[in-house]
């Protein structure tokens, strides 16, 4: 890593908060766009949307970057960048982006990064995101603040990115102020998506990977898309319903089961009930199993100790059902009932399907 | 010794997050007295690696930076069965990020595999304290390991050939990788459960002196790339979250049956968010 040349401090910073002076020519702010199998992650357009106000604040360009094969989706999501506010689009094209693989992916990145320079680079903290992130961040050496839930420009125009830490009991705002770009990722559901505007077009800048797949040591000898598979889809589930210890009765699970199915929601449980056995481990919601961030989250005869709180506070609306007044889940919770799940669980699931078949009929 | 594969596993010390509790009124993390216990997603790491050594042979070395204390999670993971256990410990050390985590980590793992040559780091997914799970892919980086993260199973791995394949939860579904030994795996949550150390484990685990490193002896070359100094980001600032403004709103009927209940809930539910309802009837009609 080049040194920074010795400018003098800056009143009250110490001199490795210094911005060196070639790095003062990283400009505008960069965003990554997850494209998988012809897919873009949402996660993406969200971060465009954020990436805009960013970009507006500092007065800069705000650029999408896509990297994938020579393939109809590719220039779909290019198009589509546009749509979401993006003023240029950086597109690598290449048969050996066709899947995501760490090292075509982490040299295009930061082959792009060296060449054009950009002063923040947001990507989804998907399991793609954060493994390419952590890649190129220590390839460029270079400061990477994961997990943000908000993102600011600070008054000498760094980013001020702030994370949960201590399992989301306390919040921090980090800096990068003497190198670039600044990198960080951000959750899928964190940041709101804006409308697209369909009319909207910009700058194409293509560039050449110049890579040969011989180079490549990691490959890809099949995916197994999830579809096939009975694996629980907690995190990314739009509705979820969970049971806990109030269930009583393993056979009980089924109460869950039967209300996720009529809200077409993924269904998961407590800890407690993976250590009894009465559910697999991949559904379990909690800090030691999965984080959820649906839009709406049934928590059924879960206590909400913060192991639970943790996994799941990040739903948009939560409701919990609880014999105990005073459980910790009401802290958290949006809507409550206090009441026995066995008797509530049927009746919600009678009051849903009513109330959708209703609707159903009428749109 | 055997041929197996030389194997670290890279684990951290934090604080047991079950135990912390927020204080009701000043809305700060009461921190005193809270136990520390080995970074959950790393036991899965961890038991990976013994799950190895149990079919192949070989060595695990446990590896943790931190204060003296971390000494504690290291007699842990020997007490389940790890066969050696080295602390990297140094105030050049303190208050580093993830990048210079991993430089000080990469350092010790040479020096390990300065004897015989690492196969395999395991980590776990990530820290529950720091959330970021960057190490993992910073020291792969650092060490030109191939990077494996998000390993949910590892159904073959071939020392003679070198090569290793691996089942990595992506977006979507599961990636079945091949590659190169030496590699580097974050083990996903979830995916083993971590066995009990036996009696003779246990017993070793009480006496075993952990070797304690500091940078000198861990072999770092750059002390401005460790700990604070050789860290890009700052924390510039520390609080508690908002308190939600109000605790969870009661939903009640007037007969008090459940289905009365159950008929109010739906009615909040859709009315506090507007677009929940087309959300259900597009994911029920498709199903």
């Amino acid at each position: 890593m080049a040194q920074a040349p010795a400018a003098p401090p800056a009143k009250g910073r110490k001199k490795t908060e210094e911005l060196p002076e070639h790095l003062k020519a990283y400009k505008n702010v960069w965003v990554f766009v997850e494209l998988e199998h012809g897919r873009v992650h949402p996660v993406s357009w969200e971060l465009l949307t954020e990436g805009r106000k960013l970009a507006d604040a500092l007065g800069v360009d705000l650029c999408g970057v896509v990297l994938g094969p020579k393939a109809e989706g590719t220039e779909k999501a290019v198009a589509e960048a546009f749509h979401y506010s993006a003023n240029r689009v950086y597109v690598i094209e290449d048969p050996l982006l066709a899947e995501y693989r760490n090292e075509p992916y982490t040299k295009a990145m930061t082959d792009l990064v060296n060449k054009h320079k950009p002063e923040i680079l947001m990507l989804g903290a998907t399991t793609l995101g954060r493994d390419l992130a952590g890649a190129v961040a220590t390839t460029l050496q270079t400061g990477l603040t994961a997990d943000c839930t908000e993102l600011a420009i600070d008054d000498d125009k760094s980013l001020a990115a702030t994370r949960p830490t201590f399992g989301g009991s306390l919040l921090c705002t980090i800096m990068t102020r003497a190198a670039r770009p600044q990198m960080t990722t951000v959750r899928p559901r964190v940041m709101a998506m804006g409308d697209p505007d369909r009319g909207r077009t910009g700058e194409v800048v293509r560039e050449p990977l110049d890579m040969a797949e011989e180079s490549i040591v990691t490959k890809v000898l099949d995916f197994i898309p999830d579809s096939d598979t009975n694996q629980a889809q907690l995190a990314y589930a739009d509705i979820v319903v969970a049971g806990g210890m109030g269930l009583q009765r393993p056979e009980n699970i089924r109460l869950v089961v039967d209300l996720a199915q009529v809200l077409g929601a993924e269904y998961g449980c407590s800890r407690p009930l993976v250590q009894k056995g009465w559910m697999t481990a991949d559904r379990q919601i909690g800090q030691t199993g999965k984080t959820i961030r649906p839009r709406l989250y049934i928590a059924c005869g879960i206590s909400g100790a913060i192991q639970h709180r943790v996994g799941s506070e990040g739903a948009d609306q939560i409701l919990a059902i609880n014999m105990d007044p005073n459980a910790p889940i009401f802290d958290f919770a949006h809507h409550g009932i206090v009441g026995d799940v066995l008797e509530l669980l049927p009746a919600l699931t009678e009051a849903f399907r009513k109330r959708l078949a209703v609707d159903r009929m009428a749109g | 010794m055997s041929q197996g594969p030389n194997m670290v596993v890279c684990i951290k010390q934090v604080p047991d997050s079950a135990q912390i509790s927020v204080h009701p009124v000043t809305n700060t993390i009461m921190r005193q007295g809270v136990p520390t216990i080995i970074n959950p997603y790393d036991l899965f790491a961890l038991e990976a690696a013994l799950k190895l050594r149990d079919q192949l042979g070989g060595k695990v070395t446990v590896l943790t930076m931190g204060p003296p204390m971390a000494a504690s999670a290291l007699r842990k993971a020997l007490g389940h069965g790890a066969d050696d256990a080295i602390l990297l410990s140094d105030r050049f050390f303190a208050g580093a990020d993830t990048l210079a985590t991993s430089y000080a980590l990469t350092a010790a793992i040479n020096k390990i595999g300065a004897e015989r040559p690492v196969d395999i780091v395991f980590t776990g997914k990530q820290t529950i304290d720091g959330d970021t799970a960057q190490v993992g892919p910073g020291i792969a980086r650092r060490m030109g390991l191939n990077q494996l993260t998000y390993v949910s199973a590892i159904p073959s791995i071939d020392l003679e050939a070198g090569e290793i394949s691996v089942h990595r939860r992506a977006e979507g579904g599961v990636q079945v990788l091949k590659t190169k030994l030496p590699c580097l795996i974050t083990m996903l949550e979830a995916t083993n459960e971590l066995r009990r150390g036996s009696l003779p484990d246990v017993l070793r685990a009480e006496r075993a002196e952990i070797k304690v490193w500091n940078a000198e002896a861990a072999g770092v070359e750059d002390l401005g790339k460790c700990g604070m100094k050789g860290s890009p980001t700052k924390v510039s600032k520390v609080f508690a979250p908002k308190p939600r403004a109000e605790k969870a709103k009661m939903i009640t009927a007037e007969d008090g049956a459940p289905a009365s209940v159950a008929a109010a809930a739906v009615e909040t539910l859709l009315d506090a968010d507007p677009r929940l309802l087309s959300v259900l009837t597009k994911q029920t009609t498709v199903a």
